[in-house]
């Protein structure tokens, strides 16, 4: 017997929701559906993590976002993450709606578009239509169906065929009021051949509980190079359950730079269809977990094209008593000759109560592949940090230093400078030493 | 002040097993001591519990380095009061480069504030390496990680250098060292013979004292030292072994600690 759902908002409130917002009619009809849809199904069940106690239902309401023009009204918290030279690409959403965006003149020009999500379906609507969902399905489970229901803000980036875009555009999600739904969906599509990097943090201010239920989809075309950067530092009583996928078309390749910082407990689920021949994804996160946090990352690589390569890499360090389940999957089906695909997990406990369980999983159809794994959970070794101290160095220096060397192998391979400070000042705080 | 390191009457066990049965030895400044003795004697036991492994325990006996006293510092502490143990085997770390932990090294030497600056440290750096005949490379590489014997060695060296230790214990430096680095670390260490420090080398061969000359020569056995003289101790233990020693003394099994063998 299943309980139905009881969902956030009723049909009606969701259609009047969709019609003072003036959205398409397809995009109204899609919530609705998507609503009934999460009235009947259930929550995922992630790999050992237990998710039925969690705080799943705190969506808020929807509240109007109020625009601001210039970039000295926004909230100090996102001023501290954006400089002012580079925000001329810039999306900015506070609680349910954007309240800031700028797209420079010359990517405008190039049939660049960057906007909030809402915005696009009403005004590039055929675009939005042909790829909303394609890529992580409304039906796979209720937090799927409710994300397509409920969706607010949210950005769109569209580049067009052949279109190389050098400097990252870059995107804010900021939860404030906790009585306000924050549900942003990313929409990422790439046309043939083109380039793009796109760099976003979740951050959150005050103590109240909520939620966050976001999904990114991205959609690169054949030849095309999508390289989606993300840092969630969202605060100790938020909950993040967020899905990440990409699907990459022939020669397509996608690269994901993960930072799971967040203070309260998570889900996350980054994946990569490789369904074009020739194509690649490679996904690189770090992760630190805090205070009694219970954390469930997955990444996973699933090759349907032949001669397609992946690679996952994710270190976490666990301190306190920080519990994380780290799941790789590598998915290799019947037909998908030639492919080659790598995953490496590790985990460092820095106390004795914090827990990291790794479990790479390889999932082969096709023999003529390659495939490998490493995984490994282990503490601090004492004879390091002997021999650092035996130099002079403070025990808690010695394991700082530790410390930043575990993560240091994917945090130096991150392309972009400012992230990589970004992501060192964000371990700092969070290993608190 | 002239330094001056003693250590008087020193016992210590591993797993409750004693391997240092009464170690005493006094030196000073510019003085250069080298410890001999077969394996298995508690040389490297020395040398570790004076750095403070946390593997060994002092059950008995006091060191003290200008009159403060070492055991009741920390491993770290111990470093900064001008301690420095060359260890057989360094510790590899990954994602820490060599660059960087040395200049931890020397600014957790330094008040807050004062940190060496980049341009002096590279300097330094780039001058100790070359005398070593280190490729530079190496100062970028991680921390012994993927190092040869040889390569770790001199990097222990590298790290006496930049460090400027008052008692420098050096651990079998010489194993695992072809005669060239072998040269080139004893040069490291004649150029850093001074007034002010002390050298204590652990050896099981001669070779290393032929280019370096020490002033006293100690054989240990048993967990302790049993006999003590000048460089031609040394070169007596070269032509002839240690059973002239065990003869002399009475001493059957030299080992301490050891499981017996069948």
């Amino acid at each position: 017997m299943t309980l139905q759902t009881i969902l956030p908002l009723s049909a009606e409130a969701l259609k009047s929701l969709s019609q003072q917002k003036n959205e398409p009619a397809w995009l109204a009809e899609s919530r609705l559906n998507a609503l009934e849809l999460a009235s009947r199904l259930e929550l995922p069940k992630p790999e050992k993590t237990k998710i039925d106690k969690w705080n799943l239902s705190d969506y808020g309401t929807y509240q109007q976002a109020t625009s601001v023009a210039s970039l000295q009204e926004l909230p100090e918290a996102v001023r501290a993450l954006v400089k002012e030279e580079e925000a001329t690409n810039l999306l900015v959403q506070k609680d349910s709606g954007a309240v800031y965006s700028t797209l420079s003149d010359e990517l405008k020009a190039q049939g660049v578009i960057f906007t909030d999500l809402e915005t696009a379906a009403r005004e590039h609507s055929d675009l939005v239509q042909a790829h909303l969902s394609s890529v992580v399905k409304n039906d796979e489970n209720q937090l799927t169906a409710l994300s397509a229901a409920l969706w607010t803000g949210g950005a769109f980036l569209y580049v067009p065929k052949n279109v190389e875009v050098s400097v990252p555009l870059q995107a804010v999600f900021l939860t404030e009021n906790a009585d306000a739904t924050f549900a942003p969906r990313v929409l990422v599509v790439a046309d043939v051949n083109s380039s793009v990097t796109y760099v976003d943090n979740y951050i959150s201010t005050g103590d109240a509980a909520r939620l966050h239920n976001g999904i990114v989809e991205v959609i690169a075309k054949p030849g095309a190079k999508v390289r989606f950067a993300t840092v969630h530092q969202l605060g100790l009583n938020t909950t993040d359950m967020s899905y990440r996928r990409a699907v990459t078309e022939n020669d397509a390749s996608i690269e994901w730079i993960i930072g799971e910082m967040n203070d309260g407990n998570t889900v996350t689920d980054t994946s990569t269809v490789l369904k074009g021949n020739g194509s690649t994804s490679d996904a690189k996160v770090i992760a630190v977990g805090s205070g009694s946090q219970r954390l469930n990352y997955t990444t996973r690589a699933i090759h349907f094209g032949k001669d397609s390569t992946s690679q996952m890499t994710t270190r976490a360090v666990m301190r306190e008593e920080a519990n994380a389940i780290i799941n790789g999957i590598t998915k290799i089906e019947h037909g998908a000759t030639r492919s080659n695909g790598e995953q490496a997990e590790k985990v460092l406990m820095l106390s004795p109560k914090a827990r990291g369980d790794a479990n790479p999983i390889l999932l082969i159809d096709e023999d003529d592949v390659m495939a490998g794994h490493a995984a490994s959970v282990g503490q601090v070794n004492p004879e390091q940090v002997h021999y650092l101290m035996s130099r002079g160095i403070s025990r808690a220096q010695a394991e700082r230093l530790i410390i930043y060397g575990f993560l240091a192998p994917v945090v130096s391979d991150i392309p972009l400078e400012q992230l990589q400070t970004r992501l060192q000042e964000l371990v700092e705080r969070k290993v608190g030493q | 002040m002239a330094t001056n390191f003693v250590i008087e009457g020193l016992k210590a066990t591993i797993d409750n097993k004693e391997i240092l049965k009464g170690v005493n030895l006094s030196m000073k400044g510019g003085e250069i001591h080298a410890i001999m003795g077969p394996n298995g004697t508690g040389k490297s036991t020395l040398a570790s519990a004076l750095m403070g492994h946390p593997k060994y325990e002092v059950t008995e006996g006091a060191v003290t380095l200008d009159g403060e006293d070492v055991l009741e510092m920390e491993v770290d502490e111990r470093a900064r009061a001008g301690l420095f143990l060359a260890m057989q085997y360094p510790s590899e770390i990954s994602g820490v480069t060599n660059s960087d932990f040395l200049r931890s090294a020397i600014n957790a030497r330094r008040e807050e504030g004062q940190e060496i600056s980049l341009i002096k440290f590279i300097r330094q750096m780039e001058g100790s390496m070359k005398e070593l005949d280190m490729n530079p490379e190496f100062a970028h590489r991680y921390l012994n990680e993927g190092f040869s014997g040889g390569e770790k060695k001199r990097n222990e060296i590298l790290q006496m250098l930049m460090l400027d230790p008052k008692i420098v214990i050096l651990d079998e430096i010489d194993s695992g060292l072809d005669i060239d680095a072998l040269k080139i670390v004893a040069a490291g260490v004649n150029k850093m013979r001074s007034e002010d420090r002390g050298f204590l080398i652990i050896t099981h061969y001669q070779r290393l004292l032929n280019y370096i000359t020490p002033d006293y020569v100690h054989v240990m056995m048993q967990g302790r030292i049993v006999k003590s003289g000048g460089p031609e101790l040394a070169a007596r233990l070269e032509a002839e072994g240690y059973d002239w020693v065990k003869e002399e003394l009475g001493i059957t099994d030299e080992t301490v600690g050891q499981e017996q063998e069948a």
